[in-house]
């Protein structure tokens, strides 16, 4: 079976700075992976990187998606191929429609597949199932993206943005981070309505509550632009208890 | 439903090549190049004008004889040589036209290319045309059923031979004819544009709107556009304008007076995709220097101006609202474009008279490449207006680093209770912006045509449905290459 992500050897960095010093990790199909390391270790840059943001080489190493090397593949193509990039830091684009966005969004992956464009009115349908799974206020369909959201909104729009679109591997970069208790079990509960046999999903965390709720596969530490530990799910509650001194030291 | 809007812009067109830039081979009959009294007699004559409209020619252009041209625009250019300039020019054709069978096919194709089909049975449902074909008002469409309604809506050649009383009320009552530079050459030599009244406690049936085309090559286009709305009644207007690609100016200093009565509202809407000259040379491209003003004569009166300034080498525009009625109110909302070597300094002026008057600004700027956008705005709160309030918002979007923008606010506050707010921002689109739509398998294209247009999105509600759609397009189309 091909995996849906294969990192091979992975050195990148950005303005000439190395930040990920030889990466691998494989995702199968059906897999949770969670990634943990202190701050500043090279988890959002490699959340980038396989997400394709130009701004961040690649010196050596490969990313193969389906089996598919995606270094040339820029990062539209990336995303309507299946690839879903949860910001740590979701930006605000000030004026375009939340909707209106999450419908050209959508219909750009339908078309890749080969499917007909969802119409405004079946495509609010759509997002209208999908709010309510994710308990969102229908008002923020009408927002800006992003616009004025709190903290714990972005993570929450971004959440409803990978339900739309049902990627088959969805990145989340610390999307636990500022929810509140609440939020968190609703986000988990998107999360775990994605996992499904031919889909993946790797979650970035600092914290070992969201790993109660969306129980991973495997968990990684990476530290220093390398991924130093690899385990199953009992690593997390471990480095959770004994800090990453543990795993760097 | 199909409309004339549908012309402006055509997505499938790759690059921003202008797509209007062809010219038409109609036989045309000019004056010769140059200005004197002589010429605007002749000019007179020829349309058979009233002596109070000959006079006021003449007085105009007296005056513009006295006067300079403005420098205190942001703005570049050699001088013009004023008499180098064919200042009529028409087509060729039997004198008045019965009707559309009698228009020049030529021009007909050529209004049909650019969307706007004039012939009685494919014309446009919901949107009556007068189309201007360099100097002269070619075809009306949809007259009778107006007039049905008592609108008058023609070219306003044809309300000096048919409603001069109208005409000798109205004509300068808003822009005097000394009011500046381009306008007094205006009133000189105008040679015509659209007239619309609509009678009492009428709410016009349909969109109007005027399409203006520049064909002639060294011909100035001067229209004027006289819009009286009396009292409890409503109108929403439209102008749309083209050019062929010359290598050299063409000069379009057009002059637009609207006047409202009590409880009256005119709305006042602008597509200008003029031809602004080749993008990578900065050669050719129209001047436009446009006098449009407003008054807000009635009580409770209204006028409210939506432009989407796309086009021409320079743009010197300032739609005004004269707030003289109490309790009447003047918007501006403008999206002014610029690329390439254009130039733009443009905003509008709010001059408050009456009590309770309000008014509201929302100016959207974005310039790419090497051009330069200046938004110049005036907010003046006269003595009596006790209540007045303005409020000016004044964005500006830079895309590139090698171009400008400016926001040049003037206030003056007569009235110590008057309520005056401005906000201003600049904003480049972010990196971070568009990878967020990369992400999300936007292409890039798109992601700035959207964000461009949520930028612009306050002006654009302001249109009617098609130009509004018309109006992103274009706004893509347009910058197009401007992001790498
Ligand atoms: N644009 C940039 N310019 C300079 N340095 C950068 C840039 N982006 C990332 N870095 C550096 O790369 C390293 C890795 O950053 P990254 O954001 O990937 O860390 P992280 O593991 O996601 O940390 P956190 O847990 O705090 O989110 C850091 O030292 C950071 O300062
Ligand atoms: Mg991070």
């Amino acid at each position: 079976m091909t995996a849906i992500l294969d990192i091979n050897e992975l050195k990148a960095g950005l303005n000439g700075v190395e930040i990920l010093k030889g990466i691998s990790l494989c995702i199968q199909p059906g897999e949770v992976h969670a990634i943990m390391g202190p701050n500043g270790s090279g988890k959002s840059t490699l959340s980038k990187v396989v997400a394709g943001h130009p701004d961040y080489t690649v010196a050596s190493g490969e990313i193969l998606f389906h089996g598919e090397i995606l270094t040339d593949i820029p990062p539209d193509a990336r995303a309507r191929k299946g690839i879903f990039l949860g910001f740590q830091y979701p930006v605000e684009i000030p004026g375009v429609n939340n909707s209106e966005f999450l419908r050209m969004a959508y219909n750009a992956r339908r078309k890749e597949k080969g499917l007909e464009e969802l119409d405004p009115f079946d495509f609010q349908e759509l997002l209208a199932d999908k709010m309510k799974l994710l308990d969102m206020d229908a008002r923020f369909k009408d927002r800006g993206v992003n616009e004025g959201f709190s903290g714990g909104e972005k993570k929450r729009n971004e959440i409803l943005q990978m339900a739309v679109l049902e990627p088959s591997l969805a990145i989340l970069d610390e999307t636990d981070s500022g929810l509140d208790v609440d939020a968190l079990k609703i986000v988990s509960k998107g999360i775990n309505a994605l996992r499904k046999p031919d889909n993946a999903v790797l979650l970035i965390t600092h914290y070992q509550r969201l790993l109660d709720y969306v129980q991973p596969d495997y968990v990684h530490v990476l530290a220093h632009g390398k991924i130093l530990k690899s385990g199953k799910k009992d690593l997390a509650r471990e480095v959770e208890t004994r800090g990453y001194d543990w795993v760097t030291g | 439903m199909e409309t004339s809007a549908n012309t402006l812009a055509d997505s499938k067109l790759a690059g921003r090549e202008y797509q209007y830039g062809f010219t038409t081979d109609v036989e045309m009959e000019a004056l010769k190049k140059g200005l004197n009294e002589d010429v605007i007699r002749n000019l007179s004559a020829k349309k058979n004008e009233p002596a109070f409209l000959l006079e006021f020619r003449l007085k105009a252009y007296r005056k513009w004889l006295t006067m300079t041209e403005p420098l205190w625009a942001h703005v570049n250019y050699p001088p013009i040589d004023y008499q180098d300039i064919v200042y009529f020019a028409k087509p060729k054709q039997k004198p008045q036209i019965a009707g559309l069978d009698e228009v020049d096919p030529e021009i007909l194709r050529t209004f049909e290319k650019l969307g706007i089909p004039l012939d009685e049975q494919k014309k446009l449902a919901n949107v009556a045309v007068d189309a201007v074909f360099d100097s002269v008002s070619v075809a009306t469409t949809h007259k009778k059923k107006l007039l049905e309604h008592g609108v008058i809506f023609c070219s306003i050649s044809e309300a000096v031979q048919e409603y001069p009383e109208l005409i000798e009320q109205y004509l300068g009552s808003v822009v005097p004819i000394g009011d500046n530079f381009y306008a007094a050459l205006n009133s000189a030599v105008f040679t015509d544009g659209s007239f619309v009244f609509i009678p009492p406690n009428t709410r016009c049936p349909m969109e109007l709107s005027t399409y203006f085309r520049i064909n002639t090559e060294e011909s100035g286009q001067f229209e004027r556009t006289l819009i009286v709305c009396s009292e409890g009644s409503h109108v929403s207007y439209l102008e749309g304008c083209t050019a062929p690609k010359f290598d050299t100016n063409q000069l379009h200093a057009a002059v637009v007076e609207l006047v409202t009565l009590d409880n009256a509202e005119i709305k006042y809407s602008t597509v200008q995709n003029w031809y602004s000259g080749d993008p990578v040379t900065g050669k050719g491209g129209i001047y436009n220097f446009v006098t449009k003003r407003g008054l807000c004569k009635g009580r409770n009166s209204k006028i409210s101006w939506t432009q989407v300034e796309t086009g021409s080498a320079i743009t010197w525009k300032y739609p005004s609202c004269v707030l003289a009625g109490d309790n009447s109110i003047g918007e501006f909302y403008s999206v002014a474009l610029t690329n390439g070597y254009m130039q733009a300094d443009t905003g509008t002026k709010m001059i408050h008279l009456g009590k309770n008057t309000r008014s509201r600004i929302v100016s959207k700027g974005i310039s790419s490449d090497k051009s330069t956008n200046a938004y110049r705005g005036l907010v003046r709160i006269g003595k009596n207006a006790t209540g007045a309030r303005n409020f000016s918002q004044c964005d500006s979007m830079l895309v590139g680093s090698e171009c400008a923008a400016h926001t040049f606010p003037y206030l003056e506050v007569g009235n110590e209770e008057a309520v005056v707010e401005h906000e201003a921002s600049t904003s480049k689109i972010s990196e971070d912006q568009l990878f967020y739509f990369e992400s999300r398998g936007i292409v890039r294209e798109d992601a700035v045509a959207m964000i461009l247009n949520g930028f612009c999105k306050e002006v654009f509600q302001q249109l009617p449905m098609e130009f509004a759609v018309e109006a992103q397009k274009l706004l893509t189309l347009k910058l197009e290459n401007s992001v790498g």
